[in-house]
């Protein structure tokens, strides 16, 4: 393994780790998402009929604002013991270690996924099951976008005396063109006569977004730590 | 070549100036203390000096390196900061392990092994951190500063919350370092302790060296002279 990645699965499996033990984010994660989804089904679900094209909207929401709650309490993690300095001391790549971080929030956000999904997909009569493959791919691209931008953005506010403020508000407008293809890629996908190529435009803009986010948070991380 | 250049190093936050005009350099095998009360500026001269932070102006080189080569500078360095860099929900093990991978050490098992031996802790390897005293964990984070053999050290109040014992441990595991050709560079409060410790003082005041000192036996009286004056 070299070096690079070598380093980026120290730091995510130290943060699995440290998760296992805890189940903290986890817990708290999905208690949330599960929470928001249930408000939205007790408001919109009437005599077991969902109101039309819901669903998708509540499922990139909950994941939104949970995946939040999960990128401030990573960093806060590290910020306790001031372990990130520790990091930042290492004779390591420094984007490897932001690749470590996202690594690690991504699989948690994706174990979210794994509970939030079905959840939906039983209140809101979704089309889940019959759709699992794109729908599981639109939630890959869609998270990875999220989470690339909210790990350079957690991680930068870390010292911040704000940061739980401050997280939201600069997270959610740059997020903005991701949340916005995962709400309608996933519309597209839960209609009742699914449109593929519809489907297939918002992946691709998708998987572009995270290509632009990716490069741009490896290539900045590095100078946005240092000072 | 192990020698700790600053040149005329400067740190502004916006107006504020936290630290101006710092010169000083270190041989090998010197402990150098920075003195000052809170505020002075230790803190993020040691940050500068790790690498952390940036100075505004000035520079600092490392041998023949500077904070522009990266990791191979930063793994010649070795940061102990008043918290410690441990993970309380791992154990003192798992914690050495994690950190020698990620500096590079070829055999991260074997060497945290040796460390915790180092810090008499083998029998508490498999201990949570967070059942540790204050005097333990300091011994797990100064092993885990001291795990790729960095020649330069920087420690941030090393003896913030030790006993007579822990103290004497660790200066015992500095003077062995310095003895070993390392520059260390440390910033405490603590005067009894670097009376008999350090082989030079720097005292800080306001952002700015106020005076040094050679000879740091009486260090106490001294210091009060520099400082209050």
């Amino acid at each position: 393994m070299s070096g690079f990645f070598r380093v980026a699965w120290q730091v995510m499996r130290k943060d699995m780790t440290v998760e296992v033990r805890s189940l903290e984010i986890l817990s708290t994660t999905l208690f949330f998402a599960v929470t928001v989804v249930l408000m939205f089904s007790f408001g919109l679900v009437t005599d077991g009929r969902p109101a039309d094209n819901v669903a998708p909207a509540i499922l990139w929401v909950s994941i939104a604002f949970s995946g939040t709650l999960a990128l401030g309490r990573t960093f806060e993690r590290e910020r306790q013991n001031d372990t990130l300095r520790a990091l930042m001391l290492a004779p390591a790549d420094r984007p490897a270690l932001y690749v470590g971080k996202l690594a690690g929030i991504l699989l948690l956000l994706g174990l979210v996924e794994a509970i939030l999904v079905p959840l939906v997909g039983l209140l809101f009569n979704a089309p889940v099951i019959t759709q699992a493959v794109p729908l599981a791919l639109l939630l890959m691209a869609g998270t990875v976008g999220f989470c690339a931008v909210g790990t350079l953005f957690a991680a930068m506010l870390v010292r911040a005396r704000s940061r739980d403020v401050l997280l939201p508000i600069m997270l959610y407008p740059m997020t903005v063109p991701v949340m916005i293809a995962g709400v309608r890629g996933t519309a597209a996908l839960f209609s009742p006569s699914p449109d593929q190529a519809v489907v297939q435009f918002w992946l691709s803009l998708l998987v572009a977004f995270d290509v632009v986010f990716v490069v741009l948070a490896l290539w900045t991380f590095e100078p946005v730590m240092t000072d | 070549m192990t020698r700790l250049s600053v040149v005329d190093v400067a740190r502004h936050y916006g107006r504020r100036k936290a630290l101006s005009q710092i010169s000083f350099s270190c041989q090998a095998g010197e402990i150098v203390g920075l003195l000052g009360p809170n505020g002075a500026g230790k803190s993020t001269l040691l940050n500068i000096l790790a690498t952390l932070l940036q100075p505004s102006r000035g520079s600092v080189t490392y041998g023949e390196q500077t904070s522009a080569d990266g990791a191979a500078v930063r793994a010649q360095i070795g940061m102990l900061g008043h918290d410690l860099f441990l993970y309380p929900e791992l154990t003192a093990r798992e914690n050495l392990e994690f950190f020698g991978h990620l500096y590079g050490v070829t055999d991260a098992r074997a060497t945290a092994r040796r460390a915790l031996e180092r810090a008499h802790l083998a029998d508490r390897a498999d201990d949570f951190v967070s059942g540790f005293s204050r005097g333990m964990r300091q011994r797990v984070a100064l092993e885990r500063a001291l795990l790729h053999d960095p020649r330069f050290i920087l420690l941030d109040e090393p003896f913030t919350g030790l006993d007579q014992s822990s103290t004497a441990a660790l200066v015992a595991r500095l003077q062995e370092r310095q003895q070993a050709g390392c520059v260390i560079v440390l910033a405490t409060h603590d005067l009894d302790v670097a009376d008999s410790v350090l082989s030079r003082a720097i005292y800080l005041k306001d952002g700015r060296i106020v005076g040094t000192d050679t000879d740091t036996r009486g260090l106490i009286d001294r210091y009060r002279r520099v400082i209050q004056s």
